[in-house]
């Protein structure tokens, strides 16, 4: 079993290496050991999964990592349901994207160091869910921040895709700053980085403690998952190539924030305070980013703040303490924001590139493999009754009913419109309006190679199945919940009655209500591509900017900061600190070409001075 | 009239040294063979004596033996030593194979008197007498005398070879006197009665003298300051190969008999004699990275930095203990791959009057050898002691144990020190990364088993700074009965 849980990180850890010290020699196969690293990932996971025992956590330790005093981590594997459940998403999504790059990515010239980085990324995301410390968690969570880095500047000639780079990797550090805090914070309180050791002393932790610990845990959470005020890394991180934007910045990676603030509940529930942040965070964030998407006009990005706002819905949940919901709607929104992240990849590839929705329309005849599939997604994210995005989405919203937060339930049904409408926009305009690209264009419109269609149509079953197969209330909570009850306890009642049926009833009103506004909007009569996204009105100029929160950004922290490293830099650093440092190495230059001279090379200069250090060492010894 | 008992031969702990001197009396047997011969057999046979070695140290793990009359002592401490010096060997056997052809000098002498330099090293560390620490250290010195001038027509070689006969001799002496002054107050050269002797006159002037010119002996060996002068050129003088064995070997072997003399004899009323190896070892490394920085040459720029890691393992003696002790043997270790590894860079690099060892000759190797100059980084970095290298957690266990035992100062003259040292260091990496390369070009001499050799002290680096702990452990556990 130990061995089993080792092989999930290692099988792509092994992949990544042979990739880049062998990538020249590889080149084009690169796939074949990629890909099946991850089947082999995935099928270890399964293994994992089928062996959890509920409500036992096995813990395995690979080595012990630093001892230092009383400070000892080791690398330890800490293995619960909710882990097991990570993994599949983290390695199965995976494996399916791996699969589709090998068609997308097929004449890049990076090819082997593409799959090195997108092995390296897996590897690290394991790691990080397999984690049972914090120390190990922080590693991994800088190490997936990297990669994110390294994947979304992977055409590092592009100047965008560089700053989009740097980007992502600075807005991260900016919540690393304070998810390093709170683990220190963790360690100076309670002596101890061990999950074990955490949430069983959580409890004694005074509330203060714990509200200062868990909101710089969620300070992290925020810059990885995009939530606001940190949001802004991830649209731009769509300069990526797509199949990363799918893994990563959808799938996989933007989770983690979710992850670690369910894992680390214990900390979260001693704290109302920190609770309550975390609930409203996300709504503010589903709310802010699905108004943006309402409007956008490139493909990726209305699925970018698609992904910000669904992030919103996960922290809702577990924000109000639904845990299991929000793990819930963390893995169905996996498969299918993966799933309409490879479509629009898929439909980028048929157009030789175009991201723009005002020059798409008609794709429904040339690409029906896509537009199915895009469509199941798409209406997955919408959630139509029956789909899995409508079963996860239906417990947070009922989640938010049940425990008397009328407010956040109101919103998060606002928000659940907007999700309707910008889902049904982007899929009207790309596939089901009339062609709006040129004549040419249209020409070489063609459908993706199989083993870019063939994850499609996977991503799209799991979309179809997963919400009636793990996701039907019961008394007892879903099916999903109960096998995570031994991590999160599952709240009886609530479900069922005049309250559930309300919840129930107005989440396909508001599905119904968007559609049908957009259908009416894009779809009732033709509609010319200029219409399309233009700032007519304030509101919508707000909207299409996303707010003005980057220009804001730039004038409010960026450049001060620049102006006042930049006077550091000339007058502090250049003539102070320098000046200080560039003395005091001259004078050791100038010590050492005196002492050199001590050098002599006569062997009698030597053996004087070993007499002269004998005599002073029996000089000492018999001082004694 | 009673018969003559023959007192019991226990060779077992002698096996890892015997199999060192088996495989030298057959590299001298092949030598006499026939011609026809491959010459590569003799390497192989050289390090397949190192190689059964280590696994014969392996195999004895835990399961301490004496033999002659606590003369030998192979315990976990001597053990720990043996896996040091027997890789040191085996690395240093990789790197000459090609080396020694191409600067026409292969011979069978030279392995042999590697394979005899090892084995008085091994023995040197399972010395429970000062009689076998004096003859195990000339076993291997006189080895060292003789490899040092290898290079018969090379002036530097033949200088390096007297200057460390001569002074060797010097201090060989002063040990030698000093065991003498020892047997004269305790009257037995037995390091356990030698402590129990001790124990009962501590304030003995025989005894104290006798200590003081033990030191010096140590001292040399170890090259500390002021016994350091003969390092520079000795160590730009000989072959490179040799250099290595001088700098990591002997180095290891003669901290392991100079810890074990101290810790066994002096472990009744040790002495305060902290302040002279305070003194000594804030003295050594200042001296070490200073005059560092003013070499251009590369290998005696290296003598420097090894005097200057001499300071630093004197650092973890003075905190003492399993702590500190511990940290100085493990520093050897990740200090032998390191040290091997940078030489062993060198003697891959020549250019067309000789070797490659002026800073100079490494610029813009980068473009040109990519692997090999980012190989020499590493081991650089390490030395440097930046994570997540092997010389990093060296330092840390070091002056971890430092500040533990109250000695801050001690811990922040060497940090100081680190961090002038990595000017030194740093150059050339500057040097291979960002400068063109000035005049002829220096060519990668293509060697497997130098190849081998450096990727094992890589792997070995990364290894030691990724999980130091277990190796940390048992370092601790291999000194802890010493100190009982």
């Amino acid at each position: 079993m130990s061995t089993t849980v080792w092989l999930i990180p290692a099988f792509p850890l092994v992949g990544a290496l042979l990739n880049i010290f062998f990538g020249g020699v590889i080149g084009r196969r690169a796939h074949w050991i990629a890909v099946p690293a991850l089947a082999g990932s995935f099928l270890a996971s399964c293994v994992l999964f089928a062996n959890v025992v509920p409500g036992e956590t096995l813990t395995t330790t690979l080595f012990a990592w630093v001892v230092a005093g009383d400070f000892e981590t080791s690398v330890v594997a800490y293995i619960d349901p909710l882990t097991a459940v990570m993994l599949l998403v983290v390695t199965g999504v995976g494996a399916l994207i791996h699969l589709y790059s090998v068609g997308y990515m097929h004449d890049d010239p990076g090819y082997a160091r593409y799959f090195a980085y997108m092995n390296l990324f897996v590897f690290s995301m394991t790691m990080l869910v397999l984690a049972g410390n914090f120390l190990l968690l922080y590693v991994f969570w800088e190490a997936v921040g990297l990669c994110s880095y390294l994947l979304i500047g992977f055409w590092y000639t592009r100047p965008a895709a560089a700053q989009a780079g740097k980007k992502a990797f600075i807005v991260n550090r900016v919540g690393d700053f304070g998810f390093g805090l709170g683990i220190m914070w963790i360690w100076s309180a309670m002596g101890t980085l061990d999950y074990d050791r955490v949430f069983k002393g959580a409890a004694e932790l005074p509330p203060a403690t714990a509200t200062g610990i868990a909101l710089l845990l969620f300070m992290g959470a925020c810059g990885k998952s995009a939530q606001l005020p940190l949001h802004t890394w991830l649209p731009d991180a769509m300069e990526g190539p797509t199949p990363v934007s799918a893994l990563i910045h959808a799938a996989t990676m933007v989770t983690a924030g979710v992850y670690m603030v369910a894992r680390s509940r214990a900390l979260f529930e001693r704290s109302p305070v920190a609770l309550e942040v975390v609930a409203w965070v996300g709504v503010a964030t589903a709310l802010f980013a699905a108004t943006i998407a309402l409007i956008q006009t490139d493909i990726k990005r209305v699925l970018a703040y698609s992904t910000v706002s669904q992030l919103g819905y996960m922290f809702t949940a577990v924000g109000l303490g639904a845990y299991a919901a929000g793990i819930f709607h963390l893995v169905t929104h996996a498969f299918f924001k993966a799933l309409l992240f490879l479509g629009a990849g898929s439909v980028i590839h048929g157009l030789g590139g175009e991201q723009d929705l005002r020059k798409m329309g008609g794709l429904s005849s040339r690409m029906v493999t896509t537009t199915i599939t895009t469509t199941i997604g798409a209406l997955g994210l919408a959630g139509l009754p029956g789909l899995a995005g409508f079963f996860s989405k239906d417990e947070i919203l009922a989640a938010a009913f049940v425990t008397g937060r009328r407010g956040i339930w109101a919103l998060l049904l606002l928000g659940a419109f907007f999700t309707a409408f910008y889902t049904a926009r982007m899929l009207f305009l790309a596939f089901y309006s009339g062609p709006r690209m040129t004549r040419e264009a249209a020409h070489h419109v063609h459908e993706a190679p199989g083993v870019m269609t063939l994850p499609l149509a996977v991503l799209a079953v799991l979309t179809v199945i997963s919400g009636v197969a793990l996701g039907i209330p019961s008394e007892h909570g879903t099916r999903f919940a109960r096998f995570l009850a031994p991590v999160f306890p599952v709240h009886d009642g609530g479900h069922g009655g005049f309250a559930a049926l309300l919840v129930l009833v107005m989440a396909v009103l508001v599905f119904t209500a968007g559609i049908a506004l957009a259908w009416v909007v894009y779809m009732a009569a033709p509609i010319r591509a200029d219409a399309i996204g233009r700032p007519k009105t304030v509101v919508h100029a707000l909207l299409l900017n996303a707010y003005y929160v980057d220009p804001l950004y730039d004038r409010v922290i960026v450049r001060p900061l620049l102006a006042l490293s930049e006077f550091l830099a000339r007058v502090f650093d250049l003539r102070l600190i320098d000046g200080l440092v560039n003395a005091l190495g001259r004078s050791v230059v100038v010590w050492a070409a005196g002492i050199r001279h001590l050098q002599t090379g006569y062997t009698v200069n030597y053996a004087l001075t070993m007499l002269a250090g004998a005599v002073a060492i029996l000089a000492f010894l018999l001082s004694r | 009239m009673d018969a003559i008992v023959l007192p019991a031969v226990v060779l077992g702990p002698l096996l890892p040294a015997l199999i060192v001197l088996a495989a030298a009396a057959l590299v001298l047997g092949l030598d006499l063979g026939p011609r026809a011969l491959p010459r590569e057999l003799l390497a192989v046979t050289a390090l397949a004596g190192m190689i059964g070695a280590l696994l014969a140290t392996l195999a004895r793990w835990g399961a301490p033996g004496r033999a002659f009359r606590d003369m030998v002592v192979l315990d976990n401490y001597a053990l720990f030593f043996n896996v040091i010096i027997c890789y040191s060997g085996a690395l240093i056997v990789l790197l000459s194979m090609d080396y020694l052809r191409r600067t026409g000098s292969d011979s069978a002498e030279y392995y042999a008197l590697v394979l005899f330099a090892t084995a008085g090293m091994m023995l040197l560390a399972a010395a429970g007498d000062l009689v076998v620490v004096f003859l195990a250290l000339e076993l291997m010195s006189l080895s060292l005398y003789v490899l040092a001038g290898l290079f018969k027509r090379e002036l530097a070689s033949g200088e390096a070879a007297m200057k460390y006969f001569l002074l060797g001799a010097f201090a060989s002496s002063f040990l030698l006197y000093g065991i003498a002054l020892v047997y004269g107050a305790a009257g037995t050269t037995n390091l356990d009665r030698i402590a129990a002797a001790m124990a009962a006159r501590p304030r003995d002037p025989l005894f104290v003298v006798g200590y003081g010119l033990l030191l010096v002996g140590f001292g040399f060996k170890i090259s500390s300051v002021p016994f350091h002068m003969w390092v520079p050129d000795v160590y730009q003088g000989a072959p490179t190969s040799v250099t290595a064995l001088i700098a990591t070997g002997s180095k290891a072997a003669a901290f392991a008999a100079l810890i074990r003399v101290l810790a066994v004899t002096l472990r009744g009323v040790p002495p305060d004699w902290t302040p002279l190896f305070w003194a000594v070892a804030v003295v050594t490394m200042t001296v070490g990275n200073v005059v560092a920085i003013a070499q251009s040459n590369l290998k005696r720029m290296l003598a420097y930095s090894s005097i200057a890691h001499v300071g630093y393992m004197l650092v973890g003696l003075v905190a003492g203990g399993a702590g500190g002790t511990g940290a100085v043997l493990f520093y050897l270790l990740t200090y032998t791959f390191t040290t091997a590894g940078a030489f062993g860079v060198i003697t891959l690099c020549e250019r067309a009057r000789g070797e490659a060892v002026e800073v100079g000759d490494y610029a813009g190797l980068a473009r040109r050898h990519p692997m090999l100059a980012a190989a020499l980084g590493i081991f650089l970095l390490s030395l440097i002691g930046i994570p997540p290298l092997a010389g990093f957690v060296g330092k840390f266990y070091v002056f971890g144990a430092a500040v533990r035992a109250g000695y801050v100062w001690l811990a922040v003259i060497g940090l100081l020190n680190s961090a002038m040292a990595a000017y030194y260091y740093l150059r050339v990496v500057v040097y291979m990364y960002m400068r063109e390369p000035e005049g002829a070009v220096t060519a990668y001499a293509p060697s497997f088993a130098g190849g081998v050799a450096l990727t094992v002290a890589l792997l070995a680096i990364v290894l030691l700074g990724v999980m130091p702990a277990p190796f940390v452990d048992l370092a601790q556990a291999a000194v802890a009965p010493l100190l009982r």
